[in-house]
């Protein structure tokens, strides 16, 4: 079963949506849920949350940013080349609420997973405000589809570049201080933009889904990797998440725990650059 | 099974003692991942192989779980026909090389040999060991010895999970004519034979190689699909008309002591399943995922999985590996020769040590472990002297890696998915009844699923149970054996 890429679109610098042939997955997955893939034999199993499906087209839609080795030997297949492995979909689906007004704060790369979520949520009847936020207008992802599909859209940039100045947090606080009666939020993003999200409805008693991106190795609940505490209970956020009760979640293991690999990451790119460096000083050499 | 090759003459081996068998030298063995034992050559096997005695009992046959012919194979390997050994071996264990090398025999085939007795100065048949001999000569000479499979019966079977019930049980319903799908969540077959048991007891090129059989047979596998969520079980029951179930015990446990969560707290599960199926002791340069450079490790447990764990941790070249156990050598879970391997390597025993809590070295990683001391006591509920704290003995060790390896349960990723498949509701291992079918009449469950947690042979004698009783089912529509004995074939001999 090969995983043909069908379309690829760079949506930012760096970042890139993926149209891949998957037709169980499509069938099958929901919005929240994710999948983990592998580059090649020697790869890592690296989980990416589902951005949207297309099950009468059999095709899965995946957004992700290169920052490490894999990710960036991802972003090099082009159309027409195979995903290695892929499997899915894992996880728990984001629980949709019905009839409700609903609030999805995204930021970054985490704004690709708003989107299938807003659709989710009005396909159920909910009215439903997105809150995108980027570092600046040119790493804003996927604007439009989530605009053609939510009541309302607010853009934040840290920079001020686009849309209102300033974090997410500000947009959301304004939003219920200025008389939006908000039922719940769901957020999706960097863990410090969600753990401040999940403080600022925190005093307003709104219940916060929180979308948590711990480590993984199998993602089926076999390793324990991804292990968050949540009410001060330890929970596979693989197998029972990955969302949370975002007012429970300990985010500061959270963020600790994804820091943990970093000097192994950065050696595995470094050494991943240098190997491309020798390889086309190689070519230029011998042509 | 016609062999016609010529009866072995009777020249017995009358050595007391097994061959020995030749293994890599401790100092040298942990700076690789290299096999330890390095196996028998032909004149070696040949000669372990006479000296059975071809007792009239066979008690061995009895306390093999699959039922090999033993002494059969031993005097084909005794008249140096090798070939014919194999095909003896196949007619009920298709995985010779895997076998011969994790089988707990000690405990099985070998503990019940006639020659066993230790009153007398006298060794078992070094049986396991002459199995991986002509296992190893099978893939050293390419011999492919494909079982007959049986002419098509138009039956579909689906196996979910391929450890070695599910490998177990595909390759005899393949041979009685079924055509056999294999589904695996991970991206490579083998289940707990390719994440767990580490390369240096069993080499990957060898599961790769029995899988590869499978496949000559005819049976398809499918990577990466994990059932329960890329299908639901109702959907593969409506495709194929007999389900086998064994999903393993993947499911790791944690003590629940403070500190758990630090970095560099592994799951058994997970640091051999980095170090094994995802090859990270080769980071960077031969895989992507890493391993952390350790230089003081403790690991929690006495079992076969923490001897795999700490042999593994001791071959990442660290300054120390601790065992902690809290208990005496005498309860020790793990299998005297894996003890024994991990001794030799320098693997630190703390035996009576209970562990308290894991140490924040201030930067949120584990820093110490901290343990009470235990003395044994009275015996407990399972028989075993209960360890009982020795107060205000507390020690500390420096570690900055700790893996628990104290169990796992069921894995909860397929029965999750179908609450009609009933399951124990303790243990959430599934229920099943004397013929191994679960509540739903055509899904068969075994192997760990079914036990919560035993050994790979254990959970190949299950598959082999399984397939008999799901092809009387296809067959028949019952999945009993109408002639079978009270307590004979079609009776799940684990489960009595």
């Amino acid at each position: 079963m090969g995983n043909k890429i069908v379309r690829v679109q760079e949506l930012a610098p760096r970042t890139r949506l993926f149209e891949i042939e998957a037709p169980h997955i499509a069938q099958r997955g929901k919005a929240g849920q994710f999948v983990i893939l592998r580059v090649n034999d020697e790869g890592e199993r690296v989980p990416l949350t589902l951005a949207s499906r297309d099950p009468g087209k059999g095709t899965i839609t995946l957004v992700f940013q290169e920052v490490g080795k894999t990710t960036e030997m991802l972003g090099r297949l082009q159309v027409g080349q195979e995903i290695h492995d892929l499997a899915g979909p894992l996880g728990k689906p984001t629980e949709i609420p019905t009839g409700k007004t609903v609030v999805c704060v995204g930021g970054g790369i985490g704004n690709a997973v708003v989107w299938p979520q807003v659709q989710a949520l009005k396909e159920a009847g909910n009215r439903c405000i997105a809150i995108l936020g980027a570092r600046t207008k040119e790493l804003l992802i996927l604007e439009d589809e989530i605009r053609a599909l939510a009541d309302e859209t607010i853009i934040t940039t840290d920079d001020g570049s686009y849309g209102r100045k300033g974090m997410v947090t500000h947009a959301l606080t304004d939003l219920i201080e200025g008389g939006e009666k908000v039922d719940e939020v769901i957020t999706i993003g960097p863990v410090v933009m969600m753990k401040f999200v999940c403080r600022a409805t925190q005093p307003f008693g709104i219940p916060t889904q929180a979308s948590l991106n711990p480590l993984m190795v199998d993602g089926t609940g076999m390793c324990g990797a991804c292990r968050v505490t949540v009410g001060g209970k330890t929970r596979f956020a693989c197998v029972e998440g990955p969302e949370f009760d975002g007012h429970q979640v300990d985010f500061d293991e959270l963020i600790t725990r994804l820091a943990y690999y970093q000097p192994e990451e950065r050696a595995s790119l470094d050494s991943y650059h240098r190997c491309r460096l020798e390889a086309a000083a190689d070519r230029l050499q011998n042509p | 099974m016609s062999d016609e090759s010529p009866k072995p003459k009777k020249v017995l081996n009358k050595s007391k003692v097994k061959t020995p068998m030749r293994e890599q030298d401790p100092a040298a063995r942990i700076f690789n991942f290299e096999e330890v034992p390095l196996g028998y050559n032909e004149q070696e096997a040949t000669g372990e192989a006479l000296r059975c005695i071809d007792c009239k009992d066979k008690p061995c046959v009895a306390g093999c779980p699959v039922g090999i012919d033993i002494p059969a194979f031993l005097q084909l390997v005794g008249a140096k026909d090798f070939e014919g050994a194999l095909r003896k071996i196949k007619e009920k264990n298709f995985l010779p090389a895997i076998c011969g090398r994790v089988c707990p025999q000690e405990d099985q085939c070998e503990m019940v040999c006639t020659l066993n007795r230790p009153d007398k100065g006298r060794e078992s048949g070094g049986i396991g060991r002459v199995e991986r001999f002509l296992g190893d000569y099978a893939m050293e000479h390419n011999l492919t010895i494909t079982p007959t499979v049986a002419p098509s019966t138009g039956k579909r079977v689906a196996v979910i999970g391929s450890g070695p019930a599910g490998l177990t049980a595909a390759s005899d319903m393949v041979q009685k004519g079924h055509a056999v799908t294999v589904f695996e969540a991970l991206h490579k077959p083998g289940g707990v034979l390719f994440y767990g048991i580490p390369q240096f007891r069993l080499p990957k090129e060898i599961l790769m190689r029995e899988v590869d059989g499978l496949r000559d047979m005819g049976v398809e596998f499918v990577m990466n699909y994990p059932v329960g969520k890329a299908e639901s079980l109702d959907s593969i029951r409506e495709r194929f008309d007999v389900v086998f179930v064994s999903t393993g015990a993947g499911l790791p446990w944690f003590l629940g002591i403070p500190g758990e969560n630090l970095n560099g707290v592994y799951s058994a599960n997970e640091f051999l399943t980095r170090v094994n199926l995802m090859g990270g002791y080769k980071f960077p340069d031969g895989s992507d995922t890493p391993v952390k450079k350790i230089k003081r490790i403790a690991v929690i447990g006495a079992g076969n999985t923490a001897m795999d764990s700490a042999r593994t941790a001791k071959r990442l070249q660290p300054e120390v590996v601790y065992l902690v156990y809290r208990r005496s050598r005498l309860e020790m879970p793990a299998r005297v020769e894996e003890i024994h391997h991990a001794e030799q390597e320098g693997v630190e025993f703390n035996l009576l040590h209970s562990p308290l809590e894991l140490v924040n070295d201030g930067k949120g990683a584990v820093g110490a472990i901290r343990c009470q001391e235990m003395e044994l006591g009275e015996p407990d509920a399972s028989g075993r002297r209960k360890p009982v704290p020795i107060e205000g003995k507390v020690r500390e060790f420096a570690v900055d890696t700790v893996v628990i390896a104290i169990g796992q349960g069921p894995n909860p990723l397929l029965t999750a998915d179908c609450p009609e498949l009933t399951r124990d509701p303790k243990k959430g291992t599934i229920l099943i009844n004397d013929v191994m079918q679960t509540s739903l009449p055509n899904v068969f469950a075994g192997g760990d699923i079914v036990t919560g947690g035993a050994t790979v042979i254990l959970a190949m004698g299950q598959g082999r149970v399984a397939a008999d009783a799901m092809h009387r089912y296809l067959m028949t529509g019952d999945p009993r054996d109408p002639f079978a004995q009270a307590g004979g074939s079609g009776v799940c001999p684990n489960l009595m």
